[in-house]
């Protein structure tokens, strides 16, 4: 069953086979460079979920598992299944037979994660986390060491989980809204539109254009902020403190902006089911104008600054390189795919919204390094800025917010948002009387953890800070 | 260096005066003052808005620790008995009974006692540890030593280790498999010492509340200081802080 990005079809429309066809639709989908959008469990089935970027559809396909709740892993034809089938075993106990590394996800106890272990002469472990030294998130990192080289790094998550997709289900609607808001707390809005997209579907609600406008330049205003802050901490990370102090604090200038329109730095409060809550005024409109042009100007001489100073330069280039193989392979998505010269975007690949009226060019670079994810941050500072001023300049008129209509039964409904990480995947289904019953999260840091493994490899452990800041994933959205 | 000369000279100094008069967006949402005078019989509309059930009527209350600042309760009512206020965005408080507003003004944080004072009120050495939070509130922690809001000029400073620092900093609901590495930190700081609770999440559970995958921070760790928000602005922060201090 093909359907577009942000849309329902009734549950009866995905075909059910057995589940002996999963590991050719997967080999036939890898094979088709198409997208796994997820693998999940939905109704008791295995749901396999692709994303076409070629045809810019989405399909849906389920399996139904036999008595034994078993099926022949797929993640050896196709490693981006590595997770999600883990996810499936842990929440499910239902068992992909022949997975390589089929350890907990989320869940911790004796047993359950073990760490793969190199041996030999002057081979050591580096265990560092949960807690970190800084105010960062908590996981774990265990490494394999030969002196200072990173022969394997490992990581286990799960510390962060609170329960974010159950909540989604809380009975109080805007609990359900302020849970989504706090899936990852710098993609409030990035998850916060995936949920309304996703529940917009499901209730055949038609959003505003100038609704669509203002959820696209709080989308894009949250982008810029995450960028520019880790370009700074990448600074930082390198000893360029100049950079470090100059992008941390035109980070600011862009969460204040988010916090003029909708009242809080993260953005949250502007988007809820249907439309967005507040407008912005002529009034506000030129003072964030007149923000938004001086900071085009300090990005502009910070970023000359800093990609023109040797010592930094020295440090992003070839360090911690992802080859495009490896991310194709993985089904890395976001700026770490881009960084890898792919060509992944949901907001060109599947738009919805306001994206499906005006175009963000695509950010490419080919190295996959710190420096390629660097530049590809730094190219979408830009783009993003363009937009926001294009939109702000032309918002449409006309009304904020339409009623959300009545969800419809037993239907599923996807939606997919390109958050500032890479690609924010909602699946909700609801039962016969139109209540949500199920509601899957998919972080992009989900899909990226793995990359930033292999980024490692090879490296000097010294640079382990440099190389996950310049992916900078987030714990608690994969956590949830 | 020449360029980098010029590129100093155009960031001029941005660092906030505090404490002082401060510049927030027209939107913010600071403190919420209440008029139950106002509320309509039997009325209950705020309370059943609220995502977090903060919200108490007859008399009308509100819990700030549960609060995550959506002002679903403003717009439901009809009486206007709400308000967000635009500047108050002094939200910290000492006791947890504290943060349940109702008409009277509200007990905002006072002073450690004079010993603490003593050993904390010029250098105070703080470690955070997120327990099961979105980062939401880690962004704002963070915030606080950029140049802008520069807490390092209060001598207040985070620190990577337990063993350096005079507290400790939560935020997040705790999650199930955080408890222990929270109590390892908590243990691990030497005492005396000091915990602050900032955001929803971590006084309430805020959105998280009653998720199984929650259990609050524990008892064997005594909150001295609770930060509202959602997640609190970082003049909001600094003003807590500094308020423990007895330095406001």
């Amino acid at each position: 069953m093909q359907f577009a990005n942000g849309s329902a079809i009734d549950l009866s429309q995905v075909p059910s086979v057995p589940v002996a066809a999963l590991a050719g639709a997967a080999r036939a989908a890898r094979e088709q460079q198409q997208m796994l959008a997820s693998l999940q469990m939905l109704d008791g089935r295995l749901l396999l979920l692709l994303a076409d970027a070629a045809t810019g559809r989405l399909s849906a396909r389920s399996f139904e598992l036999a008595g034994a709740r078993t099926w022949p892993s797929i993640t050896p034809a196709w490693p981006a299944a590595q997770l999600f089938e883990r996810e499936i075993f842990e929440r499910t106990g239902a068992r992909p037979e022949g997975h390589p590394w089929l350890k907990s996800v989320r869940r911790h106890g004796p047993g359950l994660h073990p760490f793969l272990r190199a041996e030999g002469e002057g081979v050591h472990e580096v265990a560092v986390g949960p807690i970190h030294a800084g105010i960062i998130e908590p996981g774990h990192f265990r490494f394999q060491c030969e002196g200072e080289l990173v022969l394997h790094l490992e990581i286990q998550l799960g510390w962060q989980t609170r329960g974010a997709e159950q909540m989604l289900l809380h009975p109080h609607p805007g609990r359900r809204l302020r849970a989504a808001e706090s899936i990852a707390g710098d993609t409030s809005v990035g998850h916060a539109l995936a949920y309304c997209t996703a529940i917009e579907a499901l209730s055949g609600t038609k959003v505003p254009l100038r609704a669509q406008a203002l959820r696209g330049v709080l989308l894009e205003l949250e982008r810029i902020a995450n960028h520019v802050g880790d370009l700074g901490m990448l600074c930082n990370d390198v000893g360029y403190l100049p950079g470090s102090a100059y992008f941390g604090r035109m980070r600011g200038d862009f969460l204040n902006v988010m916090a003029e329109i909708s009242g809080n730095r993260l953005g949250r409060g502007l988007l809820v089911p249907g439309g967005v809550r507040f407008d912005v005024s002529e009034e506000m409109l030129a003072r964030i104008h007149g923000v938004l042009a001086k900071a085009d100007r300090d990005l502009n001489d910070t970023a000359r600054v800093v990609f023109s100073t040797p010592s930094v330069l020295s440090r992003f280039e070839g360090t911690g390189t992802v080859t495009r193989a490896q991310a194709e392979e993985l089904g890395v998505c976001g700026v770490a795919a881009r960084a890898c010269g792919l060509r992944a975007d949901t907001r060109s690949d599947h738009p919805v919204g306001i994206f499906q009226f005006a175009h963000v060019p695509v950010a490419v670079a080919e190295d996959g390094d710190v420096m390629a994810r660097s530049t590809v941050r730094w190219l979408e500072v830009l783009r993003s800025m363009q937009f926001v001023g294009e939109q702000l300049e032309q918002l449409p008129p006309g009304p904020l917010r339409v009623a959300q209509g009545a969800l419809r039964g037993s239907s599923l409904a996807v939606a997919m948002i390109e958050g500032w990480r890479g690609a924010i995947v909602h699946v909700a289904r609801t039962g016969a009387d139109g209540s949500v019953v199920e509601h899957k999260v998919v972080d992009p840091s989900f899909r990226n953890w793995k990359a930033l493994e292999l980024a490692v490899r090879g490296a000097q452990i010294s640079d382990f800070p440099l190389c996950n800041k310049s992916f900078n994933l987030s714990y608690a959205g994969h956590d949830l | 260096m020449i360029r980098l000369l010029k590129t100093r000279l155009l960031q001029g100094r941005r660092t906030v005066d505090f404490p002082g008069p401060q510049k927030l967006p027209e939107r913010f949402r600071g403190l919420p003052v209440l008029q139950p005078a106002s509320c309509a019989n039997g009325c209950r509309a705020c309370a059943d808005a609220c995502p977090t059930q903060a919200i108490g009527v007859e008399p009308l209350k509100l819990d700030l620790g549960k609060c995550v600042f959506c002002t679903e309760c403003m717009d439901a009512c009809p009486q206007g008995a709400i308000d967000f206020t635009r500047g108050r965005y002094q939200q910290s408080f000492r006791k947890r009974e504290d943060l349940v507003l109702d008409r009277s003004e509200a007990r905002l944080a006072g002073a450690l006692d004079k010993r603490m004072r003593s050993l904390f009120g010029r250098s105070l050495k703080l470690r955070h540890v997120a327990a099961g939070d979105c980062s939401g509130c880690a962004v704002e922690l963070n915030a606080l030593s950029n140049v802008v809001f520069d807490l390092g000029r209060f001598g207040v400073q985070f620190v990577a280790s337990p063993r350096h620092a005079d507290g400790i900093v939560v935020s997040g609901p705790v999650s199930a498999n955080m408890r222990d590495p929270l109590l390892m930190a908590y243990e691990a700081t030497p005492a005396p010492k000091l915990v602050i609770a900032v955001g929803a999440c971590a006084i309430s559970g805020g959105p998280f509340a009653g998720s199984p995958e929650v259990t609050g921070i524990p008892a064997q760790v005594p909150v001295d200081l609770y930060v509202a928000g959602c997640p609190p602005h970082p003049l909001t922060l600094l003003d807590g802080l500094l308020r423990m201090l007895g330095r406001l």
